[in-house]
C-alpha cells in the first residue's frame, strides 16, 4: 500500500516540478506573434497586389498559416509555390488560375503630359511608390514599384502604362548552359552513326548546333 | 632562398607565349575616334563632366568618379567630344553602356601636368587622392579601383605587399613585356605603394617561364628592399589567392580580402601606372595589350590608347578588317553561328582576355578598356567550337585540379538541378572561375558556365529578397499611417458629435463604438482568421478599410451594393451574372467618370473662358474624348453579353 502511495507521490512531485518548469519556460520564452506567418510572409513576393483576394501579402500569409491554399499568388508563381510547399511540408500545386497568371515583372509608368493630378493612383499604391500632389503631375519611383497594377484601374485618364523591365548591362545574368538537343548527341562519340571512331577528335556539326 | 609553398591542383595548358614575345612593345597610329565607356572598372560608373562639342586636351578628365568605389575617365588624346551615348562595350553580355565618344584632332596635345620629382614630399593621403584622380583601376583583369584597394580597413595593417607578375594565363604577355622594358617604372611604382602602406616586406612574384622579365626586374630591384621571387609555372598561380599561398603559405579566409590577413596584391602594370601618375601626373589613358592568335600577321604587344576600337588595333597588327570601325564588323563565332558578312574568314572568334578566363566578343567594333590585357583573334583550328556536353562520368579530375579545393562535381550537380542553396553549402562563392575544371573535364562539360549561372541566380535572388523586404516595410508603414489617420478622424468626428448635440451626447457616444463593434465582429466572422490579438486587429482594420473603399466605389457608381457579388460565399452561383454585372458596372463607372469630367471641363471653361486652350482644359477635353470612346466600347460589350444571356440578366439580384 505504502509503495503505491510513494509511487503516486513521486510521480505527482515529478509532474509538479516539470509542470512548473514548462510553465515558467512558456512565460519566459514566449514568442511574440506567429513565427510561421513571418516565414511565409518572407517567401511571398511582397507586391501587395491583392490578387490572392487578401488586402496584402501578410494577411494572405496569415491565411496560409491557418490552412488556406498556397497557390493563390500569381506574382510569385511556381517558385513561390515550391518554396511554400517546402516550408509547410505540402505538395506543390499548380497556380490557381482564378487569381490570374504569372506575368513578367513590370513597372508602372505615368505619361506625365496626360496626368491631371487627381491623386487617385497615389491612394491606390500599396507601397507609397507614387509621388505627387493634388493638381500636380505625379510620377512613379520605379525602384520602389512592385508592379502590382493597382494604380492602373483608378486612373480617370488612363495615363498609367505597365512597362516591362528591360535588362541592362548591370543586371544582365549568365544564362544556364543549354543542354544537348537530342539523345543522339549525348551518346558516346564512337557510337554516333556515320562517324568513324577515329574521327571524333574533330568538332562535329552537332557540337556547333548544340552551342547555339 | 625563400621557401615557397604550393597550392592545390592547377593545370599546365600549352603556354603559347612565344608568338607575342618576339618583338618589343609597339605603338600604333592615332585613331580618329575613341569610345570611352564610363564604366571600365568594378563599382559605380563615372559621371561625365564635359558636354558634347567641348574641346579637350590629352589627359584631361572627362568623367569624374562617383561615390567611394569608382574611378575617373580621361581623354586619351586631344580633340572634341562628339557624343555621349550608348555604345556596345566589351562585356560578356555584348550589351551597350554609356560611353563618351571623342573625335581626335590629330594634334595629341597634352594638358598641363603636375610633375613630382620626389614622392616622399607628398603625404600618403595626397598620393592616394592623386591615384584616384588619375583614374587607375587594377590592370590585371578585374579592374578594381586601385585607390580603394590601397586604403585597407583601418584595423588591417598590410605586412606584405605583393606585386603580381605571374601572368599564368596562356597567350598573354603584356605584363612580361612591361617587366622586360619598363622594370624601373614598376619598381618605382611599388616603392610609392610601399611608402603609402609601410609593409614589412615587398615581394614580386614572377613565373619561371619569363627569364628575361626576371632578369630585368632583378636588375631594377637591386639595392632596394624589393625581393623578386621566381615561382614555378602552373595555371592559375597568377590568381591573387593562389599567389599569396605560394609566396607566404597563408590562405585568405572565406568571405574576406587579403588585407584582412595583412597582405595586399597588386598587378605590375598597376604599379607602373601609379608611378606615372605620381611622377609625371599622367592619368591612365593607355595600356599594353597583347594582340595574338593565328590569324594575326604581326602578333605582339601594343601600347594602345584606351577607347581605341579593337578593329583598328587588329588592323594595325596586320589583320585585314573592314575599314569602318564604327560599323559593327561581325566576327563569325562558332558558338553563335551567324551569316558571315564578308569579314576576314580566318577569324572565328575574338576573345578579350586569355583562353581560360576571357570571353568571346560579338564583333570587333568594341573599344579597348582599362582591363583589356589581351585580344585573341583565333582561327577555327586554334579554337574549335565547344564539343558536345556529355554526361558526367564522376572521374573526379575536376576536384584534382581545383585550385580553390572545392568539389566541382557536387557544384555541377546542384547547379544543374538549380538547387542553389546546396551550391552555397559547397562554397560556390569561393570559386575563382579559373576554368581548370572545364579544361580537364573528359566529358566537355562547361562547368564554369554552370557556376556562373548559379552565382548570378543566387545574386539575383538576394537582390530580389532585399527589394521585397523594402516593399514589405513600406507597406507596413503605410498601413500604420492609414490606421493612425483613421483613428484621428474617428476621434475628431466623435468630438464634433459631442459638441454639436450636447443633449444627445451620451447616446451618440455610445452609438458609435457600438456600430464599430458590430462591423468588426462581422468582419472577424467573415475572415475567420485566428492568430494573436494584435495581428487580428491589423487584419480587421485592413478588411474594414477594404470594405469601406468598396462601399465608396459602389456609391460612386450609384449602384446598389448587392450587385457587387464579391463575397466569397457564392462566386460559382453568380459566375455568369457576374460577367454581366462587371460589364454593367464598367458602363456605369465610365458614365460617372465621363459626367464628372464633363462637369469639370464645363467649370474650367467657365472660369477661364478666354484662355480656353490652356493645357488643363486641353487635358480634360482629351480625357472626355477618351472616356466617351471607352463608354461606347463598354456599352457595346454589354449589349453583346446581354444578347447572348438574357435569362441570366433577368435572374440577376436587383
Amino acid at each position: 500500500m505504502s509503495i503505491v502511495v510513494i509511487a503516486i507521490a513521486a510521480l505527482l512531485s515529478l509532474a509538479a516540478t516539470f509542470g512548473a518548469i514548462l510553465g515558467f519556460a512558456s512565460v519566459r520564452f514566449k514568442v511574440e506573434g506567429n513565427p510561421l506567418v513571418d516565414q511565409i510572409d518572407g517567401i511571398l513576393p511582397q507586391t501587395q497586389c491583392g490578387q490572392c483576394g487578401f488586402p496584402g501579402c501578410r494577411p494572405y500569409a496569415e491565411s496560409i498559416a491557418n490552412g488556406d491554399d498556397i497557390n493563390k499568388c500569381p506574382p510569385g508563381g511556381e517558385t513561390t509555390i515550391a518554396a511554400l510547399a517546402d516550408l509547410l511540408g505540402m505538395e506543390a500545386k499548380p497556380l490557381d488560375e482564378e487569381h490570374g497568371e504569372t506575368k513578367d515583372k513590370r513597372v508602372a509608368f505615368i505619361r506625365e503630359e496626360e496626368c491631371i493630378g487627381c491623386t487617385k493612383c497615389i491612394q491606390a499604391c500599396p507601397v507609397d511608390a507614387i509621388l505627387g500632389a493634388a493638381k500636380q503631375m505625379h510620377t512613379v519611383i520605379a525602384e520602389e514599384c512592385t508592379g502590382c497594377d493597382l494604380c492602373v484601374e483608378p486612373c480617370p485618364v488612363d495615363c498609367i502604362d505597365m512597362l516591362p523591365i528591360s535588362t541592362t548591362i548591370n543586371d544582365w545574368r549568365w544564362e544556364r548552359p543549354s543542354p544537348p538537343l537530342s539523345s543522339t548527341q549525348t551518346i558516346i562519340a564512337s557510337d554516333r552513326q556515320g562517324t568513324a571512331a577515329g574521327d571524333n577528335t574533330k568538332p562535329t556539326d552537332d557540337g556547333d548546333q548544340q552551342a547555339a | 632562398m625563400r621557401k615557397l609553398w604550393d597550392f592545390h591542383g592547377g593545370i599546365h595548358p600549352p603556354e603559347n607565349k612565344h608568338q607575342s614575345t618576339q618583338s618589343s612593345i609597339r605603338s600604333i597610329a592615332l585613331p580618329d575616334t575613341l569610345v570611352l565607356p564610363l564604366n571600365q572598372h568594378i563599382g559605380a560608373a563615372a559621371d561625365p563632366c564635359v558636354r558634347v562639342g567641348d574641346t579637350v586636351l590629352k589627359g584631361q578628365m572627362i568623367a569624374t568618379a562617383v561615390g567611394r568605389i569608382s574611378v575617373a575617365v580621361h581623354a586619351p588624346t586631344s580633340g572634341t567630344i562628339a557624343a555621349i551615348e550608348e555604345h556596345p562595350v566589351p562585356h560578356p553580355s555584348g550589351m551597350s553602356d554609356n560611353c563618351i565618344v571623342l573625335r581626335s584632332d590629330g594634334e595629341d596635345r597634352w594638358m598641363e601636368l603636375t610633375f613630382c620629382a620626389d614622392y616622399k614630399q607628398l603625404s600618403a593621403a595626397e598620393i592616394l587622392s592623386r591615384v584616384r584622380q588619375a583614374g587607375i583601376a587594377g590592370m590585371g583583369g578585374a579592374g578594381f579601383p586601385t585607390e580603394v584597394k590601397l586604403h585597407p580597413p583601418s584595423n588591417d595593417k598590410v605586412n606584405s605587399l605583393i606585386l603580381n607578375g605571374a601572368e599564368c594565363e596562356p597567350y598573354i604577355t603584356a605584363d612580361d613585356l612591361l617587366m622586360q622594358e619598363r622594370a624601373k617604372q614598376i619598381v618605382k611604382g611599388m616603392e610609392i605603394m610601399a611608402y603609402v602602406l609601410e609593409p614589412e616586406e615587398t615581394l614580386i612574384g614572377i613565373e619561371d617561364n619569363k627569364p628575361k622579365a626576371i632578369a630585368a626586374m632583378r636588375e631594377a630591384a637591386a639595392n632596394t628592399r624589393i625581393e623578386v621571387i621566381v615561382v614555378p609555372t602552373k595555371y592559375p598561380s597568377g590568381g591573387e589567392k593562389q599567389l599569396i599561398r605560394i609566396l607566404t603559405g597563408r590562405e585568405v579566409p572565406q568571405g574576406s580580402i587579403p588585407a584582412d590577413i595583412g597582405i595586399m596584391c597588386q598587378n605590375v602594370a598597376t604599379a607602373a601606372a601609379v608611378y606615372r601618375a605620381i611622377r609625371f601626373g599622367e592619368p591612365l589613358i593607355s595600356r599594353i595589350t597583347t594582340v595574338v592568335g593565328e590569324s594575326v600577321p604581326r602578333p605582339g604587344n601594343y601600347e594602345v590608347l584606351l577607347g581605341t576600337a579593337m578593329s583598328f588595333l587588329l588592323q594595325q597588327a596586320g589583320l585585314p578588317l573592314a575599314q569602318d570601325a564604327t560599323a559593327a564588323a561581325p566576327v563569325d563565332i562558332t558558338s553563335h553561328p551567324r551569316p558571315n558578312q564578308g569579314h576576314c574568314p580566318a577569324v572565328t572568334r575574338l576573345i578579350m582576355g586569355g583562353p581560360m578566363m576571357g570571353f568571346t566578343l560579338p564583333n570587333a567594333s568594341l573599344p579597348v578598356i582599362k582591363t583589356t590585357n589581351c585580344l585573341l583573334a583565333a582561327t577555327p583550328d586554334e579554337f574549335p567550337g565547344p564539343a558536345t556536353e556529355q554526361a558526367c562520368i564522376r572521374c573526379g579530375m575536376c576536384a584534382d585540379v581545383c585550385p580553390a579545393e572545392l568539389l566541382p562535381q557536387q557544384l555541377f550537380w546542384y547547379a544543374k538541378a538549380e538547387e542553389f542553396d546546396k551550391t552555397e553549402m559547397y562554397n560556390l562563392f569561393d570559386c575563382i572561375e579559373c576554368g581548370a575544371c572545364s579544361y580537364v573535364c573528359p566529358s566537355h562539360i562547361p562547368l564554369v558556365q554552370y557556376y556562373r549561372f548559379a552565382k548570378d541566380q543566387i545574386r539575383a535572388a538576394r537582390i530580389e529578397q532585399r527589394k521585397s523586404d523594402l516593399s514589405r516595410a513600406r507597406f507596413e508603414y503605410r498601413q500604420q499611417r492609414l490606421d493612425r489617420e483613421q483613428q484621428e478622424k474617428a476621434a475628431k468626428r466623435k468630438a464634433r458629435a459631442e459638441s454639436a448635440a450636447k443633449a444627445q451626447a451620451a447616446k451618440a457616444a455610445s452609438d458609435q463604438p457600438e456600430q464599430a463593434e458590430t462591423t468588426t465582429m462581422a468582419t472577424t466572422a467573415k475572415a475567420g482568421a485566428g492568430g494573436a490579438e494584435s495581428k487580428q486587429y491589423i487584419i480587421e482594420a485592413a478588411v474594414e478599410r477594404a470594405q469601406q473603399k468598396h462601399l465608396q466605389v459602389e456609391a460612386e457608381s450609384s449602384k446598389p451594393p448587392a450587385l457587387e457579388a464579391r463575397d466569397p460565399e457564392g462566386p460559382q452561383n453568380h459566375e455568369e451574372s457576374r460577367n454581366l454585372d462587371e460589364l454593367l458596372d464598367r458602363v456605369t463607372k465610365t458614365k460617372a467618370k465621363l459626367e464628372k469630367l464633363q462637369d469639370s471641363l464645363a467649370t474650367s471653361l467657365a472660369t477661364n473662358g478666354d484662355q480656353s486652350n490652356s493645357p488643363a482644359t486641353e487635358k480634360l477635353s482629351n480625357a472626355v474624348e477618351k472616356n466617351k470612346i471607352r463608354l461606347a466600347a463598354a456599352e457595346q460589350a454589354l449589349a453583346a453579353a446581354q444578347a447572348t444571356a438574357p435569362s441570366t440578366q433577368q435572374s440577376k439580384p436587383a
